[in-house]
């Protein structure tokens, strides 16, 4: 167990752990009496140094992101933490928030003294309504305990925090579309530049920061920079929460340095199912292309994921077994993009719809070698055509499955039907299942 | 046309970029978006989201070209209607990019994925964005097997627009226009993905002025309109580039006709007028030319008071032996071209030797006839895109003059133009252009326009013809504006005002707005016209005509209902010659009536409310019908007396041979404004205006149309309503001694002294009601 480093899910067993004692008991809400001292600027300037890179998949560097906002602009700023998490396999801020929502807010409001902003917004998915209780009774007490409101901690900062829930949409995890929901209106991305930094929420200078990279900032203000940096790799610094699930025999979330590799993850939680192989997997949710068993020593960076041919994204390892049909979890995910795209664009919105058709055929094992063709080719039409990234993350999984799939595909042609049993890669019991 | 073109800040120096497009250096001002520049060099990069009005929405993604930028290339196509030039940028289309071509051709091929196979049946057919872009950057054949999306079809979302889900590619222009360049943003996408679809609130249909301008700029068959649908091909009509008769505006047109027959209009291109909107009045209210009650051939009255159908000559005959040796005088009403009014002015002075001519047939005043001769309008459309402030002053863009509110609210959308409004309510359209009300009843306005201060030389100042109905309101105008030096607009509500104004069609000026006071101008007409002298004794105005003992009178398209209850009785006991296109009320009590043509059967020109001259050639070929122009012309040659106008043509080369009037102009004479009336508090002050859609005749047979008219509503004030305990909807009867108007109340910020109602809706004629229209005490109550 060597190689975890639990920060933030450090105190996830203890059993108040969400509670602003439990969380004031562990040390919180110490870093915020620290950066509320320093200088806004030298703040940013921590996170810049920290390396800290976003965690919700793209990896941008969050203290850059905050450098951005224009200051001295005479205009109100907004901090906007994006907790809309919903893509398949991922799984991360959820139980972060449920866990310890003290340790978002106090990382918000470091972010928003930071970037010299007065309001600050959680966008949470609607869905997640254990979650949304929880983080809003967290902020109720830290508005009762000082740490929200006016004239923080007496250091003559305020800051207002709203919980907004939004109403189920994928496409507001994408940051423009949550702004969009956000003020009011469907959440679809808006055309960028001007980008959020310059003209985010109500077309005011905006930092959106995913809950886990807003999370890692109080433990960097009080264990300082060369404590974070000294964790991961040479380009992605830091610990992070790898979220392992599936045919996996003890899933969860693992809090381990950047640069670990699935091999190691697996050793940790107790490795495949027991009598099964790995066939293939996610390293970061069902938008990033697939990997196999030959990239079980991948390191899980930005980097080397990233030269192995995938994403690091959201680190939602979604372990497959020898057991799962290709076929059907791809279809699976495209069904999922399908009903999420937001229609705004034609490769998107028309894509999926077709997509889905034709790997519903393919995996009732009707069509030809041609289809595949096909296939590849119609991904390769929506694949960097489309307004925003969700297009590209349906075309992913289908095009790497080609990759090392394609025998696969061919044989539910062959065969006529698809060549796998269900049941078998199910994780209940399903005895007297028909 | 691109955006540039259309755009208003030209004169501006502004910076240049220049740019490599498949291989041909551009240089470009800042700012352009690659699609543009594109088409600058010919280049044709397909497209259906992107329009040069609209803000950029990069939804389609079927403009896509590969873009390189100082040597560092994009890592994948870009949509071109997003992105603008840059200079050392290196953008590759369709035409030199594989990858931007085969970007394009898949991106139609998925838009064609879930759009119908009904192309044979549907209007757009034949001139849809969509087969022809299919055809020039698709697939020869699509390799799509599955299911398609299929939706109930079609849907009304207003009475005169339906739409088409299932061929909607969802490029959001319809929406973008309706809120970026209506403000009226009632149609939106709903749901997501596949079945996100254009859609209204249930409550609220897609009640906009402008609605049609979405049929028109929707790239497939999606929306269309209930009365042209399955009504013909685009090929089987014949296009003319045409003017809207409908008002000041003076938008350019395209009638389209098949056999003969007007099926539709759309809105045609001027940068300087109307950009590329109409209103849908202009759009769709043109079946007025095939009513049933149309007059075909001449018509003379026998002994036994029945119009009977005569030859041309009988007609011209009689008509002749009517005015020779009588007393008379010309209404030429607000609707005659240019060409035409310049006829009757011609007719007048030279056939009837009299100046009593007239072209309004509205209230009107001597005030005003004062001001139309002696005030230089100089304000324009360009000038609103410019202003610092915008004055509006008894004048309702959105009702009375529909694209000048789009070009101010065009501003207002940019950058908040400044707007003040002198109006006694905040009607819909001043809501929209966020304007200063100042909140003023009729017949104080001259006190409000003194209280405007701040205005400057980049300041509009617009008046609306209804600012004649109170004395000293123009003399007020004119002091603001000389003051000041804010540029000036007269915006008269219907499209042959001011060039009748020009034309010489009023008592006071002769064509070239010559005052018919200055000797020198009266020689100048004499001679051009060859005639021995002009009339000199003052004319009368048409008031003063019908309430004259003058024994004949020369009527064009005038509705005696428009200027006042007792108009048709007194013009009754005259001698009418009436030159008119349907029965009418003059047609009822004219001893001769002579057919004329309809805008679309004639050539001519109207002048706009900024003094543009907007011609138009006939629509509707092989008309038998002629323009009135000629008529006269032959009435002229029986009467002895010959204007020598045998046609559009010669009357339209004559007048501008005449140029304009270059000698001194008498300056206007102010008056004072009459004290403010007070009221009791069972009364009001009558204040009122025509809605865009109302039952003016020019709309009639047009009954999808009809159906987005506002409702007839009268506004009180919330005081009122609370004296007369009536809340929202409630009936409220509006009443003098000359008749009553019951109707459902709206409570809103409106002028405590002042009772509003539209002036001629449905159930709201306001002269044939209450006799009266403006500046007259109503008693108000409880209905």
């Amino acid at each position: 167990m060597s190689k975890l480093t639990p920060v933030l899910s450090a105190t996830w067993d203890q059993a108040d752990s969400f509670t602003i004692e439990g969380y004031k008991r562990n040390g919180g809400y110490s870093a915020i009496s620290k950066a509320l001292a320093m200088q806004p600027d030298e703040v940013i300037q921590m996170i810049k140094d920290s390396g800290l890179r976003g965690r919700g998949g793209a990896g941008f560097p969050t203290g850059n992101k905050w450098g951005f906002i224009p200051q001295g602009d005479n205009k109100e700023h907004y901090f906007v933490v994006n907790a809309d998490e919903s893509e398949p396999g991922t799984c991360k801020d959820t139980p972060l928030m449920m866990a310890n929502p003290h340790v978002l807010i106090e990382g918000i409001i470091i972010g928003s003294f930071a970037i010299r902003a007065n309001y600050a917004f959680i966008y949470i998915r609607g869905e997640v309504t254990h979650v949304v209780r929880r983080v809003q009774q967290a902020i109720e007490d830290a508005y009762k305990a000082g740490f929200l409101g006016k004239n923080i901690l007496g250091k003559g900062f305020d800051l207002e925090l709203v919980l907004h829930v939004g109403a189920g949409a994928y496409i507001c995890g994408e940051e423009t579309a949550l702004l969009d929901s956000l003020e009011g209106f469907r959440g679809q991305p808006r055309l960028r530049p001007p980008f959020p930094a310059i003209a985010g929420l109500y077309a005011k200078p905006t930092v959106v920061n995913n809950v886990e990279s807003v999370a890692s900032v109080p433990s960097i203000i009080s264990n300082g920079v060369a404590w974070f940096s000294a964790m991961g790799t040479e380009k992605s610094k830091g610990f992070t929460l790898y979220s392992l699930s599936g045919h996996v025999n003890n899933p969860g979330q693992f809090e381990a340095p950047l640069g670990i590799t699935l091999r190691q993850l697996l050793e940790i939680s107790g490795g495949v199912r027991n009598g099964h192989k790995l066939k293939f997997w996610t390293p970061g949710g069902s938008s990033t292309p697939i990997f196999t068993d030959a990239h079980l020593d991948v390191p899980l960076d930005y980097e080397g994921v990233s030269a192995a041919g995938s994403m690091l994204g959201t680190k939602a390892l979604q372990i497959f077994d020898e057991t799962t049909c290709i076929v059907r979890a791809v279809l699976r995910w495209t069904e999922f993009y399908k009903h999420e795209s937001c229609g705004k664009c034609t490769p998107c919105r028309e894509g999926t719809w077709w997509l889905v058709q034709v790997l519903k055929d393919l995996e009732a094992g009707r069509g030809t070698e041609a289809d595949l063709d096909k296939l590849l080719d119609l991904c390769d039409n929506i694949m960097g055509r489309s307004f925003c990234a969700l297009a590209d993350g349906a075309a992913s999984p289908i095009i790497s499955s080609l990759k090392y799939f394609r025998q696969e595909y061919l044989d539910h042609l062959t065969a006529g039907r698809c060549p796998f049993d269900p049941m078998a890669s199910t994780l209940f019991d399903t005895a007297g299942v028909k | 046309m691109s955006i540039q073109e259309l755009g208003t800040e030209s004169q501006v120096q502004v910076e240049m970029i220049t740019c490599v497009i498949d291989g041909f250096e551009i240089t470009v001002p800042k700012g352009t978006l690659v699609i543009r520049a594109a088409e600058k060099l010919g280049i044709q990069i397909p497209r259906f989201c992107d329009h040069p009005l609209l803000a950029p929405a990069g939804a389609c993604r079927q403009c896509l070209v590969d873009i390189e930028i100082n040597g560092r290339a994009f890592p994948k196509p870009q949509a071109s209607c997003t992105i603008p030039v840059e200079n050392g940028m290196i953008v590759k289309t369709q035409l030199t990019s594989p990858v931007a071509d085969k970007a394009q051709k898949g991106i139609m091929e998925l838009l064609l994925i879930n759009h119908p196979l009904d192309c044979p049946v549907c209007d757009k057919g034949g001139e849809c964005p969509l087969q022809n872009q299919a055809m020039s950057n698709g697939r020869s054949e699509s390799r799509f097997e599955g299911v398609k999306r299929t939706f109930e079809k079609p849907v009304p979302i207003s009475s005169q627009v339906l739409l088409d889900r299932e061929r909607c590619v969802l490029c959001a222009r319809c929406t973008r226009f309706s809120e970026q360049i209506a403000g009226d943003p009632f149609i939106t996408l709903n749901e997501r993905g596949a079945l996100q679809q254009v859609g209204i609130y249930e409550e609220e249909p897609f009640d906009s002025y402008y609605s049609g301008n979405t049929v028109q700029i929707c790239p497939v068959g999606a929306l269309t309109g209930t009365s042209y649908r399955f009504r013909a091909r685009p090929f089987d009509l014949v296009s003319t580039d045409s003017a809207c008769e409908h008002c000041a505006s003076g938008c350019a047109m395209r009638t389209d006709v098949r056999r003969g027959k007007t099926l539709r209009r759309l809105a045609g291109e001027d940068a300087d007028v109307n950009e590329e909107w109409n209103c849908d009045k202009g759009r769709w209210a043109f079946k007025y030319e095939v009513a049933k009650n149309r007059i075909k051939v001449p018509m003379v009255r026998d002994s036994n008071g029945q119009l009977q159908e005569v030859s041309w000559p009988e007609a011209l005959a009689a008509a002749a032996q009517g005015l020779k040796n009588s007393r008379s005088g010309v209404l030429v009403g607000g609707r005659a071209t240019i060409e035409d009014a310049y006829g009757y002015s011609k007719f007048a002075r030279v056939t009837l030797n009299t100046n009593n001519i007239d072209f309004r047939a509205r209230r009107h005043s001597h005030e005003e006839s004062d001001f139309l001769e002696s005030v230089k309008l100089n304000a324009t459309y360009k000038d609103i895109d410019t202003a610092d402030h915008v004055v509006l002053i008894n004048f309702e863009p959105e009702d009375e003059s529909p694209i000048v509110f789009l070009r101010i609210y065009k501003q207002v959308h940019k950058r908040l133009v400044k707007v003040t409004n002198i109006a006694p309510l905040a009607s819909r359209g001043s809501e929209k252009l966020k304007a200063n009300l100042i909140k003023t009843t009729s017949g104080n306005e001259a006190q409000a326009i003194s209280s405007i201060s701040g205005l400057t030389k980049k300041s509009v100042v617009l008046v609306g013809e209804r600012i004649s109905e109170t004395e000293g309101a123009l003399s007020a105008v004119v002091k603001l504006v000389n003051d000041s030096g804010a540029k000036l607009g007269w915006v008269p509500r219907r499209a042959g005002e001011r060039g009748a104004v020009l034309a010489g069609a009023i008592a006071n000026l002769l064509p070239g707005n010559r005052p018919i006071t200055d000797s020198a101008a009266r020689v100048d007409i004499a001679t051009a016209w060859s005639v021995d002298s002009i009339p000199t004794e003052q004319g009368m105005n048409t008031d003063e005509m019908i309430n004259s003992d003058l024994q004949s009178l020369v009527i064009g398209g005038v509705d005696p209902m428009d200027i006042s209850a007792e108009a048709k009785i007194k013009l009754s006991k005259k001698f009418i010659v009436s030159l008119e296109i349907r029965q009418s009320d003059i047609t009822d009590i004219a001893s001769v009536v002579l057919p004329v043509a309809a805008v679309v059967e004639k050539s001519g020109s109207f002048m706009d409310w900024q003094g543009k001259v907007r011609k138009f050639e006939a629509a509707v070929d092989q008309s038998l019908n002629r323009s009135d122009v000629r008529i006269l012309s032959m009435l002229a040659d029986e009467i002895g007396k010959p204007i020598k106008l045998p046609s559009v043509k010669s009357a339209r080369a004559e007048f501008d041979s005449l140029g304009n009037w270059d000698g001194p102009i008498n300056s206007m004479k102010l008056r004072n404004s009459a004290a403010a009336k007070s009221v009791a508090s069972d009364e009001a002050v009558l204040v009122s205006w025509r809605n865009l859609l109302d039952k003016g005749s020019l709309q009639d047979g047009e009954e999808n149309l009809a159906g987005t008219a506002r409702k007839s509503i009268l506004v009180i004030s919330h005081a009122r309503a609370k004296a007369l305990n009536v809340s929202s909807g409630d009936h409220v009867r509006v009443s003098n001694s000359y008749g009553a108007i019951t109707l459902p109340c709206q409570i809103g910020e409106i002028d405590e002294s002042s009772v509003w109602l539209p002036r001629n809706s449905l159930n709201s004629q306001l002269i044939r009601n209450l006799g009266v229209v403006s500046n007259s005490i109503v008693k108000v109550d409880k209905a």
